[in-house]
């Protein structure tokens, strides 16, 4: 039983989780299909399978919408299935113009679905927007070739139950002159799925399966008998020799001699008569049991059209005038990261974790006799001492393999994030007019699921940046003996604990000289500091808060829009981003990653008596403190330590607990390092280094700055996790004022 | 306990269908149901000899099998032949519910319904079957 399903009219919470994840996984399908779907209309193939895939995804998702109550979605699905459904019945053309939206629409129902998931705005005047523009390609069907089908000798029963897709492409198909075909074949219950497979294999080379329909009595309960209507341009013979197996027969459906139905005879829907047992496509007792008398649109048929075949002329459409783009495909809050919560496991991954639970049961059961052995005094403590050590052990061994178990289980391949940024790629491309080749390799590497979706807004940025103002335009391109389609690398690779990602193009590069005095102009380096920069840390001030300028962008090919956001972000996932630059050749940015958040190791350090963790990968190093060397620098306490001044932060006052008092041990400074900022906290112990399983704090401590989690520690006792970059921006923020009065002003 | 067949091949969609036939409110009004599911017509296929059941739910556009083919073939089997059976569906038109009614359906639900609208019509059903009388006049408007 589901709990509390149906009550609340939604079907319920499960449902609607359910919902969300498979929105998302539908989403994520149709941006793949419509990359596909580009890619062949730009070598002039139009794939019918593709667009009625496409269709069937939105038709699925507006069916969803309308049961979950998601209108938003409901009603951008109903204008895009009917858009999708002229294209792929042959209505309209598809262009372009008419891809540009529908990767459009994708985008916003990634929007939609954050909007549902409480993890956003509902993007209502875009979606308005697109329906307007959907609108005005979405033409109704201008008749067309119904009467092709009465050519033949088709069961009118058969004809009653296809959809209209399949009337579309058994229409299409005699249009083309190709030859209509009937394939029965029995399969077993048991091995229907490959078997089926196989004949679709079989058949793939030779023509397209209109329809499958189930034939016989049901009576026994082992085998299934279906009459499968094929079109193909080949002769019987071939069918015969391709298509084959041990309960397979293949007739030609013959066309009938002379005219068809009558024209202007109007014709009930052809109606089953009830149930002779067994039933083919044999020829109709009535004749007329015309396609067009089903179709949607002709309802009640007056007029068929004449046999001849006519070719159905698909309207094309005057170019619109540019998709409002700009306006609607990248807002700022523009975001790739998807609602789901979901990751799918391959079960075997389960099973080992099911194993290993099984052997801790066996340590519980162990545990247990040792305690009833205590209990009565069986044992001795020596003998005590050493079953518990060899279970301690084992135990040990278990937990281990339990967490590196679920570990695996949270990862998923980046090719999640990556299929997504070729969508962004192909926008951009087209919203600049540059054309750019996305080479992805190292889809397949694997990362924390949390990861890649937090990952997916900074490689966008990264990428929109590398597109927009790295690549060159065409001109400037050949003019430099450049290949006129520029290429944007998105690597990724495993290296030890860690996924490192690079995005790598082949543009104009930056120009340090350029940068250099921006950065100066803008008062983020002095023009002393600036003479001691190397061209590494030069290139490193475009990740500088508040080098974000519209002067700095035209000046500089704008290398540094958002950086900053970028290199934050991926701070926060214990990350760092490197970039490397040449002139002339191009620009890379390398993002490091630790492969998972779940597990992170910690150093435990006492303030007070309260134990705090701090990040190891924020950690640069401990020193002891010797208190003689702090100097107060406007009203901060400062540390020279190896000859740079370093700010120092007590966290006893912080905190607001009361320091403990020491009469000869001496405390410690914990250097912590985000990005090029660094800070000591000065602290009273450190306790030592530790893995620990990082908690949210949960609802009611969510606006409490300066942690990112609790831990708990194993012996009872619950530490706070330090959230190293946001204290860091609270204790320096104050000195960093002048920066950001620059940024602000640089910004507008 | 009366045991439905739901065939859909909408996961989410499937999940709607069985909180609502499985809820404690459904259990109550109409009596307890357990859902058997099938994620496309072959799947139904597969699952119809394991039956009887007391209603089958399909959905009409499916890959390959598609409803009004599994509609075709459930009214012609000698097993299932009087199975209430439901149409849902997001073709809502009129000849579509009529062509739905006139394959043997014994009610057609236009998606979307509200779970209150799914309570009604497959208790009306599982009633009507239960009571040996031929259910309602077809009906299937929203």
């Amino acid at each position: 039983m589901v709990e509390g399903g149906g009550g609340r009219g939604d079907g319920g919470d499960k449902a609607r989780d359910e919902f969300l994840s498979e929105a998302q996984e539908l989403v994520d399908g149709l941006g793949r299909d419509l990359l596909h779907l580009d890619e062949a209309l730009k070598v002039g193939r139009l794939d019918a399978e593709l667009i009625n895939d496409i269709f069937r995804a939105v038709h699925t998702l507006k069916g969803l919408a309308g049961l979950f109550g998601a209108t938003r979605m409901a009603g951008l699905s109903h204008e895009l299935e009917d858009v999708l459904d002229d294209l792929r019945l042959g209505r309209v053309e598809l262009s372009q113009a008419v891809l540009d939206l529908l990767f459009q629409a994708v985008a916003l129902y990634g929007r939609i679905l954050a909007a549902e998931g409480g993890a956003g705005p509902d993007p209502e005047a875009e979606v308005e927007q697109l329906l307007v523009a959907l609108a005005q390609f979405s033409q109704r069907r201008v008749g067309g070739g119904a009467g092709v089908v009465s050519q033949y000798d088709l069961d009118p029963g058969l004809l009653g139950v296809l959809t209209e897709y399949e009337e579309h492409r058994l229409r299409t198909n005699i249009q083309q002159g190709q030859g209509l075909y009937r394939i029965r074949v029995r399969f077993s219950l048991a091995t229907i799925d490959s078997a089926l497979d196989e004949l679709k294999a079989k058949a793939r080379p030779h023509g397209e399966i209109i329809t499958y329909l189930p034939t016989g009595s049901g009576a026994d309960i082992d085998t299934i008998e279906l009459e499968i209507l094929m079109a193909s341009r080949a002769s019987v013979e071939l069918l015969r020799s391709a298509i084959t197996g041990p309960d397979v027969g293949i007739d030609e459906v013959r066309r009938r001699a002379g005219p068809s139905a009558r024209p202007g005879t109007p014709t009930p829907v052809p109606q089953e008569q009830p149930p002779p047992a067994h039933e083919s496509f044999a020829p109709p007792t009535r004749v007329g049991g015309d396609l067009g008398v089903l179709s949607r649109e002709t309802g009640s048929v007056r007029t068929p059209p004449e046999p001849a075949a006519r070719k159905p002329t698909p309207s094309v459409l005057p170019s619109l005038p540019p998709p409002p783009a700009s306006r609607l495909a990248s807002p700022p809050q523009m975001s790739l990261r998807s609602v789901s919560q979901t990751v799918r496991v391959d079960i075997r991954k389960l099973d080992r974790l099911m194993t290993v639970v099984g052997e801790l049961a066996i340590v519980k059961t162990a545990i247990a006799n040792l305690t009833e052995r205590v209990r009565t005094r069986a044992a001795d403590s020596r003998e005590l001492a050493i079953e518990l050590l060899r279970l301690h052990r084992t135990f040990d061994r278990h937990l281990s393999q339990m967490q590196s178990g679920i570990l695996e289980v949270r990862m998923v391949p980046l090719g999640q994030a990556f299929d997504k940024l070729a969508r962004v790629v192909r926008q951009i491309s087209r919203e600049h007019g540059k054309e750019v080749n996305l080479v992805v390799t190292g889809a397949e590497t694997e990362i924390d699921k949390l990861i890649v979706e937090e990952l997916s807004d900074p490689l966008m940025h990264m990428i929109r940046n590398a597109i927009d103002h790295g690549t060159e335009s065409r001109d400037e391109r050949l003019a430099v003996g450049k290949p006129p389609v520029g290429t944007i690398a998105l690597n990724a690779f495993q290296k030890g604990n860690h996924v490192v990602i690079e995005v790598e193009d082949d543009g104009r590069g930056m120009d340090v000289e350029l940068l250099l005095e921006a950065a100066v102009r803008r008062g983020l380096v002095s023009r002393d500091e600036a003479e001691e920069l190397s061209p590494r840390e030069i290139l490193a001030i475009v990740f500088m808060p508040g080098f974000t300028t519209k002067e700095v962008a035209t000046d500089l090919s704008g290398r540094g829009v958002g950086l900053d956001v970028v290199k934050t972000n991926i701070a926060k996932l214990g990350g760092i981003v490197d970039v490397t630059s040449e002139r002339g050749i191009g620009t890379k940015m390398t993002i490091t990653l630790p492969i998972t958040l779940a597990i992170i190791n910690v150093l435990l350090v006492e303030v007070g008596a309260r134990l705090y963790a701090v990040p190891l990968a924020n950690v640069e190093e401990a020193i002891g403190l010797d208190e003689s060397q702090v100097r107060t620098v406007e009203t901060r306490e400062v540390l020279t330590v190896r000859g740079a001044s370093l700010p120092l932060c007590r966290l006893s006052r912080l905190f607001g607990i009361p320091a403990r008092v020491r009469d000869r041990q001496r405390a410690f400074v914990v250097i912590a390092q985000v990005g090029n900022r660094r800070l000591g906290f000065v602290v009273d112990e450190l306790v030592g280094q530790q893995d620990i399983v990082i908690k949210p704090l949960g609802r009611s401590l969510k606006s409490v700055r300066g942690f990112a989690g609790a831990t708990e520690l194993g012996d009872q006792r619950v530490a706070l996790v330090l959230d190293v970059a946001s204290l860091i921006e609270e204790v320096l923020a104050p000195t960093e004022t002048r920066l950001l009065a620059a940024a602000e002003g640089g910004r507008n | 306990m009366r045991r439905v067949l739901v065939v859909e091949d909408s996961v989410s969609a499937r999940a709607f269908v069985r909180a609502v036939l499985e809820s404690s409110e459904f259990a109550t009004e109409h009596g307890a149901c357990e859902v058997v599911e099938a994620h496309s017509g072959f799947d139904a296929m597969r699952l119809l000899p394991r039956g009887p059941y007391d209603l089958i739910v399909t959905d009409i556009n499916m890959a390959d099998i598609n409803g009004l083919e599994l509609v075709r073939f459930i009214r012609k089997s000698e097993h299932h032949r009087s199975t209430p059976l439901l149409i849902i569906s997001t073709l809502r038109a009129e000849h579509d519910v009529e062509r739905g009614l006139a394959l043997g359906a014994d009610k057609y639900l236009p998606k979307p319904f509200t779970a209150e609208q799914l309570r009604e019509t497959c208790g009306g059903l599982l009633r009507a079957a239960h009571a040996g009388i031929p259910s309602d006049p077809p009906s299937g408007g929203p």
